[in-house]
């Protein structure tokens, strides 16, 4: 049930979102640090260029996206990204399709690892997109996730 | 409520890796009440911290398409067996907490 409810959501989300988004505004204000705007952003390149200040970024074969083929539930999709690059400041995880696509963003210090891994809410079948930013510039890899609506095929 | 987050820290040679469990709703904000048809206020945490030794080792920020009562992991070198790991995390209505762990 909430798992339809959340699709419909998703679908209508690019109308209401704007709403919503205005009607959070008092809460959200006093943390001046998270991007609001780069969580608003309704296409993958804003979300990037509102995070990372640049869109430009390089298909990378040094990321590693793992993440389910077929997921039976789009609202927990476990994904993790590991990236053998050195001197990875963040880590993004972006679905692509979302209404909102940007879900998770991590900035890590220079003595963390470039692994992070989390679970995530996915509207329907689309690719995970996911951003490393490594000595200042972008590199992003995807994997194409199957969201199984209904959980039993089809 | 320091019982929001369950926190697992491991030593392996010089790494880290934490584990950690945090309960919370993660409303969206487009969901509705079916009952009702109202729309149930969006509610998810927004940033969550991991420091180690008085510095950040992890800062993340998390929109509501992190799924329901989030799970994160990650993996630091520097520390061994004993430190002490703290979690934080700050939701969009201000609500917050933080647990500790020691590095088994």
């Amino acid at each position: 049930m909430k798992r339809r409810s959340f699709l419909k959501g998703t679908l209508a989300g690019s109308t209401v979102a704007v709403a919503v988004g205005a009607g959070l505004l008092n809460p959200r204000s006093v943390l001046a640090a998270w991007p609001e705007s780069a969580f608003e952003a309704k296409s993958v390149q804003d979300a990037m260029s509102s995070l990372f200040g640049t869109a430009d970024n390089k298909t990378s074969g040094a990321i590693k996206i793992k993440a389910p083929d077929i997921a039976e539930n789009g609202a927990v999709v476990p994904v993790t990204v590991t990236t053998k690059m050195k001197g990875v400041s963040a880590i993004a995880i972006i679905a692509e399709k979302n209404g909102t696509p940007l879900a998770a963003n991590f900035e890590l210090a220079s003595n963390a690892k470039g692994t992070v891994s989390t679970r995530i809410k996915m509207g329907k079948t689309m690719d995970v997109v996911a951003v490393v930013k490594s000595g200042g510039s972008l590199h992003t890899a995807r994997k194409n996730v199957k969201v199984t609506i209904g959980g039993c095929g089809g | 409520m320091a019982t929001s987050i369950r926190i697992r820290a491991k030593a392996k040679g010089n790494e880290v890796t934490v584990k950690a469990l945090i309960t919370h709703p993660m409303e969206t904000g487009v969901r509705k009440n079916k009952k009702t048809g109202e729309k149930i206020p969006a509610h998810f945490i927004q940033e969550v911290k991991c420091e180690h030794g008085g510095k950040t080792v992890v800062n993340a920020q998390w929109g509501p398409a992190v799924s329901k009562n989030p799970y994160l992991s990650f993996a630091f070198s520097g520390a061994k067996a004993g430190d002490t790991v703290k979690l934080s995390w700050v939701d969009n209505k201000g609500k917050s907490d933080s647990a500790e762990a020691k590095v088994k």
